[in-house]
């Protein structure tokens, strides 16, 4: 039976806004919103202001745009990091996942997406001007581009490949043990691990 | 290979069924709208992960609910003499409304839905399979396109990958007319693998053809009483090897049109009879040869390409074709030239008895 006809109007809107969520539909939405009703108040109210503190007092690294608690992110921070290498990534999942391998010793760049007209985002979109900042700044050897690869990740490499082509550093990508179609948050640490120690330079 | 049983749950006008079939021959017998052609679309759709007409997932949910499964089990009897024991696979499709497609094998699901599209390949013959002379020239691609990715997995990944990057590349256009400025660099990052991309695939599909064409013009012969020439040409929008060049020299018409006017997505495939175009000059019973040839000749391009038969989905065709061609595909059926067959049928009596003389076991489903 199609669910058109809520008893509530309130429980119509929270099944709304929770079935907004990725891989959430409306059978499940009204399963959370029911369950949430069984459990103490409480419960609600700290998810509502775990929500609320996620969507306006997260802050951003101003150097890498990795989500910070303030100021620059832990590992802009360290002195134990080679500052000369950067790897680009999409988003802070593929830090960690990068991270995790232990295989990674510079900086990263957050790029806070990838090109893709069709979902609306362009390069101004994205943390392109302050990548070119950054590596304009002298101190940058090489740029390890760490994107997936897609077809929408591949041509994210080519256009900062082209972008960066002026200055004087190696740029590389990180070496396909990544099946094709695959995303760089799913690999097995010990590709990953493989793939940015073995990476390959662009031309 | 075979399908030895399919059960549907709220797919398209099935609340829940449950089907067993045989290895050779089912027919399907039943009033018209009764759900013959659903029943076919969801074997097809096991197989190619989407409904042989074209309809989206959505509309393949019964009405008024918000999912579907359908569930086929498969069994691989062994070609060599070594008598092992069938294997059996069980293939799992459930749709949730705004939720992703899944495909099992074995209640293992598939990372992608490409990678399943082959491995239990199927062969379809319906009423509108005229489509592919009457209609432009995307039908025809379709054909040609999905023949050749149930043969060569990476065919179909760089099939989706240059479809992906045209549609990019086409919302592209758009932002630039829009905004009336044009980001070179950008646009450049979609032209490299549009040309790499199209060139592979461009070339595949010619090197397909050198094998699909001696089949069906083979067909063809046996199909028709007269000696005409049939033949099937590709109409490229680039000469092979210059695609570079063609897109090069078509970017200031992109720009101005908003959209990818040239490309292996504009190709297509012309049929002709005696060096003539078949849509304009071919009578009304060589149309037919000529399509049901193409269908033949699929399915033995996608048997000579593996070690399993496809399955042959013969839905309604009885009405749309003549006597001799009926014939020859009853014949066929009595050489054992196939192997599952599925036919559906609103009259039994009349599908019994053009079938009557065959030896192998049928089996009839009412529905
Ligand atoms: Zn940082």
């Amino acid at each position: 039976m199609a669910m058109n006809n809520y008893p509530s109007r309130i429980i119509e809107q929270a099944v709304e806004e929770i079935s907004k969520l990725p891989g959430i539909g409306k059978k499940s939405a009204l399963r959370l919103a029911l369950h949430l009703l069984k459990r103490p108040e409480s419960q609600s109210l700290q998810l509502a202001h775990a929500l609320v503190q996620l969507r306006t007092e997260t802050q951003f690294c101003p150097q890498c745009h990795m989500i910070s608690d303030g100021g620059l992110c832990g590992i802009c921070n360290s002195h134990k990091r080679e500052e000369s290498l950067i790897c680009v990534v999409e988003d802070m999942r593929d830090v960690l996942a990068i991270e995790n391998t232990g295989q990674f010793i510079g900086l990263y760049h957050v790029l806070g997406g990838i090109i893709s007209p069709l979902a609306g985002i362009s390069p101004s979109d994205l943390q392109i001007e302050s990548l070119i900042q950054r590596v304009s700044s002298g101190k940058i050897t090489e740029v390890i581009l760490g994107l997936s690869p897609t077809m929408e990740g591949d041509t994210t490499a080519f256009y900062l490949t082209k972008k960066l082509k002026e200055f004087p550093i190696k740029i590389s990508t990180i070496a396909r043990g990544i099946p094709i179609g695959g995303d760089l948050e799913y690999t097995d640490e010990i590709t990953l691990g493989r793939s940015i120690v073995g990476r390959v330079v662009y031309e | 290979m075979y399908l030895k049983s399919l059960q549907v749950k709220q797919f398209k006008s099935y609340a829940e069924a449950q089907f067993d079939f045989i290895s050779n021959i089912n027919c399907i017998v039943g009033e018209n709208g009764i759900g013959k052609t659903n029943l076919l679309d969801a074997i097809h759709f096991l197989s190619m992960t989407k409904s042989a007409r074209g309809v989206g997932d959505p509309l393949c949910i019964q009405h008024g609910e918000d999912y579907f499964m359908i569930q086929g089990n498969f069994v691989y009897q062994k070609q060599d003499a070594s008598k092992l024991p069938a294997s059996e696979t069980q293939i799992t499709c459930a749709y949730q409304r705004g939720q992703k497609k899944s495909f099992l094998r074995d209640q293992k699901a598939y990372p992608r839905l490409a990678d399943h599209i082959g491995n239990f390949p199927v062969v379809l013959m319906d009423p509108y399979d005229t489509d592919l002379i009457r209609e432009g020239s995307e039908e025809r691609r379709r054909f040609f396109d999905g023949m050749m990715a149930q043969m060569d997995r990476a065919f179909l990944d760089n099939l989706l990958r240059y479809n992906r990057i045209v549609q990019q590349r086409n919302t592209l256009l758009k932002h630039f007319a829009e905004r009336g400025t044009v980001d070179r660099i950008l646009l450049d990052s979609y032209h490299e693998p549009m040309v790499q991309l199209g060139e592979t695939i461009a070339s595949a599909r010619v090197e397909f053809l050198k094998k699909y064409l001696p089949n069906f013009q083979t067909h063809y012969a046996k199909l028709s009483d007269d000696r005409e020439q049939v033949n099937i040409n590709i109409e490229s929008t680039f000469p092979l090897g210059e695609l570079d060049a063609t897109l090069r020299n078509a970017e200031a018409q992109d720009l101005a049109a908003q959209r990818s006017t040239l490309g292996i997505h504009r190709d297509d495939f012309s049929f002709e009879i005696n060096g003539f175009p078949l849509k304009k000059f071919g009578s009304q019973g060589q149309q037919k040869s000529f399509v049901v040839a193409l269908k033949l000749a699929q399915f033995d391009t996608l048997a000579q390409a593996r070690p399993r038969k496809p399955l042959l989905l013969l839905d309604d065709i009885f009405d749309k074709l003549d006597d001799r061609r009926i014939q020859r595909l009853v014949q066929m059926m009595a050489e054992d030239h196939f192997g599952q067959v599925f036919i559906t049928d609103a009259r039994p009596e009349r599908t019994k008895s053009l079938l009557k003389n065959l030896k192998g076991e049928i089996k009839y489903l009412a529905l």
